[in-house]
């Protein structure tokens, strides 16, 4: 009886010390959530305005002629840049991601495209360096806080390829959307060739007006475009930090939330058996009393 | 008058957005004046420029500028810096600092071309903080 008191006591300090963790990881989270948040926020001012200035050029522009905008009739090779995080303790955020990166080289494969994986953090690089496949690429250590020359590096290498003959001919981006706080969800995009797309409907702020461009038009776009895509990479980048902060806040608090259940029903356990201990010895006790009783009653 | 309208921003946040009377920045081609009404221009910046933006109230602002570009339509001004830092916010000390870690780099290695954007990076900041290079 006694060994089983010991058993639970055990037990539910175990318990407690790994709540206490999940705990402060949860609280970590929440308040790494909000600065992810902010920097999102922070960063939509470029993004739109980058936006603007390439459909500004593209539409001034009769034909685009551009190496990122072309096209191949028959791509060989596909750059899939996975995003992942660099920790886990995150509930599924790492297998989602890899699961969708999946799918998506067998849809490639399918069509008779091979697949080469560029992989930012280092769950991702693990998962591949386990399974001894190739990475084109693999960037690590930022996943919770990118800063712009991390999607710059990123995006240097993956242009570089995209440009290289013999490199890519397309790139997709595997990454987790921060829709809100309770929903996180992958997404899959593909960001190089651009899709230009040529519609007659006027935009929703009225028409484009004419630009002059200093110096060319050709050269601006030289210029637009990678940043462009930079800035597309970054947004990726920090939509997976806010994604994994969110996702390993729900995952730490369920653990947390768990935890504290095992203990609550430990703690039922032990009292239960305590109590049954010490029925039992006032049993022996009062049958131990009566049975003395009984025998010095007997001697008279 | 006509006042512009500008937002000057970075990828990882917006740096200064107001309004103000005339804007001067240095695009590859030369030296640009933007005032208001001006016909729509997107130019390239270069690395390592100063942009003045000049306001009749309240003073002007100068920020320096690392690659990127300037768009204008309809009095909206806006520039897209790479990196920028106002004026205001340069550490001296540090600038000048760099500065000199990368002439020195430079004179050690005349084709050192990624030491001379560094240095012009740092006289651009010495030059928004209105210090004399």
């Amino acid at each position: 009886m006694g060994a089983q008191l010991r058993l639970l006591r055990r037990r539910i300090r175990s318990v407690k010390s790994t709540a206490k963790i999940t705990r402060a990881q949860e609280l970590i989270a929440s308040s790494r959530i909000i600065k992810a948040q902010q920097r999102m926020v922070a960063a939509v001012p470029y993004e739109r305005e980058i936006t603007r200035a390439v459909s500004a050029v593209l539409s001034n522009t009769a034909e685009v002629d551009h190496p990122l905008t072309v096209a191949k009739q028959q791509p060989a090779n596909a750059g899939v840049l996975i995003v992942t995080s660099d920790r886990g303790f995150a509930g599924g955020f790492n297998a989602n991601i890899l699961r969708e990166a999946e799918a998506l080289a067998g849809h490639l494969r399918g069509r008779g495209v091979e697949v080469k994986p560029f992989v930012v953090g280092r769950k991702g690089i693990g998962w591949h360096r386990f399974r001894s496949r190739e990475m084109s690429g693999e960037w690590s250590g930022f996943s919770d806080n990118p800063l712009y020359s991390h999607a710059k590096d990123i995006a240097d290498s993956l242009v570089g390829a995209f440009v290289d003959e013999n490199g890519i001919d397309e790139i997709h981006v595997v990454y987790t959307r921060f829709v809100s706080m309770l929903t996180q969800e992958v997404q899959v995009t593909r960001i190089l060739p651009l899709e230009v797309e040529e519609t007659t409907e006027e935009p929703a702020e009225g028409p484009l007006p004419y630009y002059e461009f200093e110096p060319t038009a050709g050269e601006v776009l030289n210029q637009l475009l990678p940043r462009y895509i930079e800035s597309r990479i970054f947004n990726a980048l920090l939509q997976s930090a806010a994604s994994e902060h969110a996702s390993r806040r729900r995952a730490m608090k369920s653990a947390t939330d768990n935890a504290n259940d095992l203990i609550r029903t430990f703690t039922q356990k032990m009292n239960q058996v305590r109590q049954a201990e010490i029925t039992q010895e006032i049993s022996e006790i009062v049958g131990g009393a009566n049975a003395l009783a009984d025998a010095s009653a007997g001697k008279e | 008058m006509a006042k512009l309208r500008i937002g000057v921003v970075s990828p990882e946040r917006e740096i200064w957005s107001g309004e103000a009377d005339m804007v001067i920045a240095k695009t590859v081609d030369g030296e640009i004046g933007i005032m208001p009404n001006h016909a729509p221009v997107l130019g390239v910046l270069v690395e390592g420029g100063v942009l003045r933006v000049k306001r009749a109230d309240g003073g002007d602002i100068v920020a320096a500028v690392h690659g990127g570009f300037i768009s204008v339509a309809d009095n909206n001004v806006s520039v897209l810096a790479e990196t920028a830092e106002l004026g205001s916010e340069v550490n001296v000390a540090a600038a000048r600092d760099a500065l000199q870690r990368a002439l020195a780099s430079v004179e050690a290695d005349g084709e050192d071309t990624e030491a001379q954007v560094e240095a012009k990076r740092a006289r651009a900041r010495l030059r928004a903080a209105g210090e004399e290079v």
